[in-house]
């Protein structure tokens, strides 16, 4: 087990490194100039390529990915060209932020998504089961974006229940309550579309197991219910289930992208937003590795549950 | 005698399906099953022994249900029972052997955890007591080092070593019956002999009443005291197993024994394949349901559908042309 977990954890290392090299490159295929964002449509070439020597971006672009790595594995992330800011400072309440709406999101999803798969699993071809496949499908296919604004439209506008945007942290004068009133409607568009996938991901994953003959066997003899579904069922249908919800989790960290915009959260999303518009190479390398790194780090947790679950995928 | 009788089935109808344009698979099998003898149910593929099993052992499920009958458990017909008295019942007073080992065993529980929980299903006992016992059981039933295998898991196991687990499981509460669908099918032939073996002296040691599914007649020779023949979904011979191999009754069963093979033969008898196909269950032939394919019917055969008609003591045969045909041969 701890060799799984030294192997895995190895393996970080150069999908870092792969991400880290693509987006720097992208970066650099895509047009647009940092220096015309600082200064202006109306600056003087002189003056950018002044300013382009400052932040040594004539070098070759070897060296500039070998400065900016060599810095970052010191644990240094640089200073955003954009806000001059330091981008650990920058970044890190920004990642909180994201963390605390992905999470939100994760929780939504799973609650409903468990809870739906398993009941409409179980009655199957009722009219719960029928009802939950449509509605999901449904979910499923609505652009958060659009679905954020329909939720902002009714609950913030028409029955102002629940605010439209403004969060600012957990810091700030509302205190904990007033970032859960602002989580609410973010945190529901974002969890509904992972929570239709989870549903239908749970439902199928239970029935497949359902049919399994060894079900059939501990039913012959004797066990309870309860004991049957817990033991025999669901245990078996968890290891798709932890997948899909791990990859949803890898969804929600990047993929609150939009939602931030529309509910001007002040997470990842948005400032990666604004970084590459600004084509910000500090700030962009660093969110995107967080990301990255979250993301890697999920898919490890999910393999690591599934070992545990099965003792199969122990041996090999 | 009738006081030996541990489990009796009086017209037994399991149906897949709605009324109309659905299977019969099983149609009306009775029999009785008594204490410290092995009873073999024979058939070819689709006559329904499974589906009998299975009925005995409430575990149908949807689109199938037993339609009629009764099921008769010391008495108490288990069909008016309900799920929670059903359960009690299953692993405790019927404990049942699957064909597939290999599909049988959950591969993310331990062994032992997979015999201790049939006993605590059924008794006040805790988890340690339980696995214990499933130790002394793996051990009972031939496992090598049996208290540390039970921690292992199923993949660890070969066939045949699954397959004792599973018959360890299926007895851990001493149940009064063993039902034993075609337990040997997917194994290999020199495990074969060696399960066959192991549920024959757990039946006697326990005085169980075993209910043995195969299509194996050999394995019946070997093992069983009564047979029952089915064909279609209904019992066509009831005999014991002297009087089955010696002087069966029914065509079916006389055509079954000539597509045995067997090497005590002097003479190098061709093997006798049964002409034709079983009936569509979905529309079973009105009369005897064997004679589209009966060398002996008759048109009384194709009009009316035969009843068991006994034939001294222990023999029972559904044939309008019983008495003719041992003659015939």
């Amino acid at each position: 087990m701890g060799k799984f977990l030294v192997h895995r954890l190895l393996g970080v290392l150069p999908v870092m490194f792969g991400v880290s090299v693509i987006i720097f490159l992208l970066m650099h295929l895509a047009p647009g100039d940092v220096t015309t964002v600082l200064l202006g449509p109306q600056a003087t070439e002189a003056a950018k390529t002044e300013l382009r020597h400052a932040l040594g971006l004539d070098q070759p672009l070897p060296l500039q990915y070998g400065r900016w790595l060599w810095r970052t594995l010191h644990g240094d992330f640089g200073v955003s060209i954009a806000t001059q800011l330091h981008v650990a400072a920058l970044v890190l309440p920004r990642f909180v932020n994201t963390m605390l709406l992905t999470v939100a999101s994760l929780f939504l999803a799973i609650v409903i998504g468990y809870g739906a798969g398993l009941f409409a699993a179980l009655r199957t071809r009722s009219i719960f089961d029928r009802g939950t496949m449509v509605v999901t499908l449904l979910a499923g296919s609505t652009p958060p974006f659009w679905l954020g604004l329909i939720l902002v439209l009714l609950f913030a506008i028409r029955l102002r229940w629940l605010p439209v945007s403004g969060m600012t942290d957990m810091a700030g004068d509302g205190g904990a309550l007033d970032v859960l009133r602002h989580l609410v409607l973010p945190a529901v568009t974002t969890a509904l579309g992972p929570a239709a996938i989870i549903t239908r991901m749970v439902r199928s994953s239970l029935r497949e197991a359902l049919e399994r003959p060894h079900v059939r066997v501990a039913r012959a003899k004797g066990l309870s219910r309860g004991v049957l579904l817990r033991r025999h069922v669901i245990l078996n249908a968890l290891p798709p289930i932890v997948t899909i919800t791990g990859l949803q989790l890898g969804y929600l960290i990047g993929g609150a992208l939009l939602t931030e915009v529309v509910f001007a959260w002040p997470g990842l999303g948005s400032l990666l937003y604004d970084s590459i518009t600004a084509r910000d190479m500090p700030a962009v390398q660093a969110t995107t590795l967080l990301i990255a790194l979250a993301f890697v780090l999920v898919n490890i947790l999910v393999d690591f549950i599934n070992v545990l679950l099965d003792p199969r995928l122990r041996d090999a | 005698m009738s006081t030996d009788v541990v489990l009796e089935l009086r017209g037994l109808r399991t149906r897949f399906g709605p009324e109309r344009g659905g299977t019969v698979a099983v149609d009306g099998v009775s029999f009785a099953l008594r204490r410290g003898r092995t009873t073999a149910l024979v058939g070819e593929s689709g006559s329904g022994k499974s589906v009998t099993a299975l009925s005995i052992m409430g575990l149908i499920e949807p689109p199938g249900h037993v339609v009629a009958g009764e099921i008769l458990l010391d008495g108490r017909d288990l069909r008016r029972a309900g799920a929670r008295e059903f359960e009690g019942v299953r692993g405790s007073r019927i404990g049942m052997v699957f064909q597939d080992p290999l599909t049988s065993l959950n591969p993310v529980l331990t062994f032992g955890s997979q015999i201790a929980e049939t006993i605590r299903a059924h008794e006040p006992i805790s988890r340690a007591a339980a696995e214990q016992r499933a130790v002394r059981l793996l051990e009972h039933v031939g496992v090598v080092d049996a208290a540390a295998r039970a921690q292992d898991y199923p993949h660890h196991f070969s066939g045949g070593m699954r397959q004792r687990a599973l018959i360890a499981a299926a007895i851990a509460c001493r149940p009064d019956i063993i039902i034993a669908d075609e337990p040997t099918t997917a194994l290999d032939v020199t495990v074969q002999a060696t399960i066959l073996r192991l549920l024959h002296d757990l039946q006697q040691e326990m005085h169980a009443s075993l209910l043995l599914i195969t299509h194996d007649l050999g394995v019946v020779a070997a093992m069983a005291d009564d047979v029952l023949v089915m064909y279609a979904g209904r019992v066509v011979e009831r005999a014991d197993v002297d009087t089955l191999f010696h002087a069966p009754r029914h065509p079916y069963t006389r055509a079954l024994l000539g597509c045995a093979t067997g090497i005590e033969d002097d003479r190098r008898a061709p093997l006798q394949p049964i002409e034709g196909m079983p009936p569509d269950l979905r529309h079973p032939p009105p009369g005897c349901r064997f004679a589209p394919r009966c060398r002996h019917a008759v048109a009384a055969c194709d009009a009316a559908s035969p009843a068991l008609q006994p034939f001294g003591a222990a023999h029972e045969v559904a044939c309008h042309r019983a008495a003719e045909v041992l003659a015939d041969a």
